[in-house]
């Protein structure tokens, strides 16, 4: 029982402890996407509203809300509908490659949305293998590109769930008579129900804020909110609109984090040493098929890219990989594409390691379990806010970085650090979705039994929480990693041309006239695709169930 | 509940970073010449960039002042990123502002006026008309223009089209593709060639295009590499919107003669601008860099690296632009002053047209 002094100093600890990761998502999040938006409310140094609520009413806003949220929504059901039964075959089924196949689903994910909406491009376009189909530039194309980086968004987070699922409830009522169908549809399906509604809620996210994939695929017939922000802002000036669809963004987004982290509470928590899942049997045949059939519409982009990568003028060759160490042709770029694969490196090593010293300390945070009713609203909205980054527009973000975070002492905009701390926040969100869940399950008797055997916070969280954790905070470093990797939303705006990422190279190249070019960038990309698998491939041995999983 | 989500929060903090993004105050700063020497100009500019590296060297090597080069999105964003930042300018000069963008920049106050003491007589056709003072130096020029693959026309046995009117006529239906007006500095072209030519009427006229059924791709590299036949992907639009530099590229290994041509009547003639930025930290820097580049070997490099024709009409041209890459005798022309008052209405009414 702790004594009354004693929990206030707590927690006053615990509020020191959260002013760090406040602070660097006051300054680099909040501070500048209100910037951002506050040119659109005081358009000329007077405060108007009234302009902003007038570009609620034009038809075209209608329009491009209209389709954010169904093609968001149909991209959200079919994720759903092809991700569970691949969740079941990946975490309750035994198998080999196993392992592989569970990296290899994860891949699109951290891959940049430039280089997926070149790969979908040129698998559909007519002229491509699957032109017979007539997909380009139709809605049916973008949807399809939404689920491909979104099924491993279900695949982890109900996988995760099911494989810590007490199995015995299932065993029990298929002891008493109940058959497979009757079991799952009795017992299984409503204890997954919260898994799905919190990666259902967090795929419409993704979706409904997709920029890359809607630009490129959209043939500019369909906008979305992202796309039509990204418009207002870059081509027309028109920052009042702007403001307004970012607002009416943001709102959507918090409904959303909202609907997920309930649905999240509502689940139990993660066993930590999941049972081994049984070899498959007959009846599972159809389940293994539908997974095959998934991966294989996961992969044609990536063997259609590697092919193209493969490919020259004169025929198959590895021209495009040795071209890599030069700046292209035309002179395309300013550095060689391995000095900028170097550069990524560097900035995702930095990118990871801030994120996880901000992530551990959320994810401590959000961990603990305050008695009193006003705590525990604090810590959820705590919570709420580093989920953020996922849902924003980075346009509004990478504008907001030039006009405000420009004067002493906060000048930053040719900081070699701005680049590493914007990825950072794209990631935060992630590790701490890895981390918390990990933390969550630890019993708060044993920090309880440790503190009042007079462990100091600190002790307790080194003798208790970290040797629960270490898997989880090694896995959630190489996400951030990968997932600091592919970033372009936000590194295209803030990245020095003298020292360019990755990414920002391939999309250089593909802008770039010369099919010496455009095979460069195919190379350029199937090294980015290839380093992310290889990091994920790495990290998931420590099989953390949490990561990739919301 | 553990992970309660509360907006109050959230609100707070949006209402704290309201209050802490104000204005800020410019100032001039001044450099002496002599201190040049050793200094550093950052050069903003769009994604088109390219130069060879011997040929910033050599300004480098003449003034002692190490040039940074900044991309920064199309021509449009480039813009209006310098608008949204003249607060606190984001390079000391500017290099690809375009004569469809130049009277924003001018008019929101982004540049300080500068002239070159002494520049090509051939400049001066190309310079921003109706202005008192000079913020804006032409450097280059190009001819947007509708190209075709005569080789695919040629094996099916079907005449090219000419001119704008083809465009929309049934034997040309499905094979035309360009990039966007919104998200492309030639597309924008094209949307303002066709409302030079059509006046009101453009409207109606992108109507029978996307009726005859045109691909509008987000940019460039979209249609010309991916959809285009003769891109060196393997589209299947035969018809695309590009430079009147583009056919010597389409030249095949061991020929010499190109595969595609520009339509001459369907051009519009962007030229690229260069400026010092008000606010700069360099502005002698950015003057010197301004002087080099209408110098004879920047000029001449300009049709390699940039696809683009130097303004200094005396510089001479590679040989295969001479022959395959003429520019339009007439392009089709729009004043500069209907440009910067219709710009937006234009832009919002385009995509009304082209999303529904």
């Amino acid at each position: 029982m702790l004594r009354p002094g004693r929990w206030r100093g707590a927690a006053w600890g615990t509020a020191a402890l959260a002013v760090v990761p406040l602070a660097v998502l006051g300054t680099f999040f909040l501070y500048p996407v209100s910037g951002m938006v506050a040119r659109g409310f005081w358009p000329d140094g007077s405060f108007d509203p009234g302009g902003v609520a007038e570009v609620l009413g034009r038809e075209r806003i209608h329009r491009v809300l209209w389709f954010t949220l169904w093609s968001a929504g149909l991209a959200t059901l079919f994720s759903v509908l092809l991700g569970v039964p691949v969740a079941y075959a990946l975490h309750r089924l035994r198998f080999p490659g196993q392992a592989l196949l569970r990296t290899l689903i994860v891949v699109p994910f951290v891959m940049p949305t430039v280089v997926a909406g070149v790969a979908f491009r040129q698998l559909i376009a007519r002229s491509g293998p699957l032109g017979g189909l007539g997909l380009d530039g139709t809605p049916t194309a973008i949807i399809a590109a939404l689920v491909f980086f979104n099924v491993s968004v279900v695949v982890r987070t109900v996988g995760s769930f099911w494989e810590g699922l007490d199995r015995r409830t299932e065993e029990a009522a298929a002891a008493l008579g109940a058959s497979p169908w009757q079991v799952f549809r009795t017992v299984t399906a409503p204890a997954l129900l919260p898994a799905v509604a919190s990666a259902a809620s967090v795929v419409f996210l993704f979706c409904s804020t997709s920029f890359g994939i809607v630009l490129t695929l959209g043939g500019l017939r369909y906008a979305n909110v992202e796309t039509e922000i990204y418009q207002l802002t870059t081509q027309e000036l028109d920052l009042q609109a702007a403001a307004a669809l970012s607002v009416l963004q943001i709102a959507l987004v918090t409904g959303l984090l909202l609907v997920s982290a309930r649905a999240r509470t509502r689940g139990a928590a993660l066993s930590r040493t999941a049972p081994v899942g049984r070899r498959p049997g007959r009846r599972d045949v159809l389940v293994l098929v539908w997974t095959a059939l998934v991966v294989g519409f996961l992969m044609t982009p990536l063997v259609s890219l590697v092919l193209g990568s493969l490919r020259t003028d004169a025929g198959w060759s590895l021209d495009n990989y040795r071209a890599l160490q030069t700046e292209g042709a035309g002179n395309a770029l300013l550095v060689t594409a391995t000095r900028a694969l170097a550069t990524s490196f560097e900035v995702a090593v930095q990118a990871a390691a801030i994120a996880l010293v901000l992530g551990a300390v959320v994810a401590y945070l959000v961990s603990r379990r305050p008695r009193s009713r006003s705590g525990r609203r604090m810590l959820g909205a705590f919570d709420g806010a580093f989920m953020l980054p996922l849902g924003v527009s980075a346009v509004t973000l990478g504008f907001g970085f030039l006009i405000t975070l420009n004067r002493p002492p906060l000048d930053l905009r040719t900081s070699a650090l701005l680049l590493p701390l914007a990825q950072a926040m794209v990631a935060l969100p992630l590790v701490v979705r890895t981390l918390a869940p990990v933390l969550s399950s630890i019993d708060p008797r044993q920090r309880e039994a440790a503190s009042s055997l007079g462990a100091g916070p600190f002790r307790v969280a080194l003798s208790v929480d970290l040797p629960h954790a270490w898997r989880a905070v090694v896995a959630a470093v190489g996400f951030a990693f990968a997932v600091s990797l592919g970033e372009f939303g936000a590194t295209s705006f803030l990245a020095r041309d003298d020292d360019p990422t990755l990414p920002v190279v391939i999309f250089r190249l593909i802008s770039h006239p010369g099919s010496e070019n455009f095979g460069m960038a195919l190379a350029a990309s199937v090294l980015l695709a290839a380093a992310t698998g290889a990091v994920m491939l790495a990290v998931d041995r420590f099989r953390v169930g949490s990561m990739g999983a919301f | 509940m553990r992970t309660r989500f509360t907006n109050v929060g959230v609100g707070l903090l949006l209402v704290a970073g309201l209050a802490l993004s104000g204005c800020g105050s410019t100032e001039e700063a001044t450099v002496k010449v002599e201190d040049l020497r050793g200094s550093t100009i950052t050069v903003a500019t769009h994604d088109s960039w390219a130069m060879a590296d011997e040929v910033i060297a050599k300004f480098t090597e003449q003034t002692g002042i190490t040039v940074k080069i900044a991309t920064n999105g199309d021509g449009g964003t480039l813009t209006n990123k310098l608008v949204l930042t003249k607060d606190a300018p984001i390079a000391d000069g500017v290099f690809g502002i375009d004569n469809t963008f130049a009277t924003r920049a001018i008019d929101e106050g982004v540049l300080a006026a500068y002239s070159p003491p002494s520049a090509p007589a051939s400049l001066a056709q190309y310079q921003v008309p109706d202005q008192s003072d000079s913020f804006l130096t032409p450097i280059d020029y190009g001819d947007v223009c509708v190209n075709v693959d005569n080789t695919w026309f040629a094996t099916k046995g079907i005449t090219p089209p000419k001119n704008f009117e083809d465009l929309v006529a049934p034997a040309y239906k499905g094979l035309f593709v360009t990039p966007g007006a919104n998200t492309s500095s030639p597309g924008l072209a094209f949307l303002l060639a066709t409302i030079g030519t059509y006046g009101d009427g453009w409207k109606a006229y992108w109507e029978s295009l996307l009726a005859n059924d045109v691909k509008i791709d987000a940019g460039w590299s979209d249609a010309y590499q991916v959809d285009f036949t003769a891109g060196g992907g393997t589209g299947d639009r035969p018809i695309v919107l590009s430079y009147s530099s583009s056919p010597p590229f389409t030249i095949p290994e061991g020929k010499t003669t190109p595969t595609t041509s520009a339509l001459l009547d369907t051009c519009f003639r962007q030229v690229e601008y260069a400026g010092v930025l008000r606010g700069a930290k360099n502005p002698a820097g950015m003057q010197k860099f301004i002087d080099f580049m209408i110098g004879n070997d920047f000029q001449a490099a300009l049709p390699e690296n940039m696809y683009v024709y130097p303004v200094d009409t005396a510089v001479a041209l590679p040989a295969d632009w001479a022959k395959f890459a003429p520019v339009s005798p007439a392009p089709v022309a729009v004043a500069a002053a209907e440009i910067t008052k219709n710009r937006e209405s234009w832009l919002s009414d385009w995509r009304d047209l082209t999303t529904r």
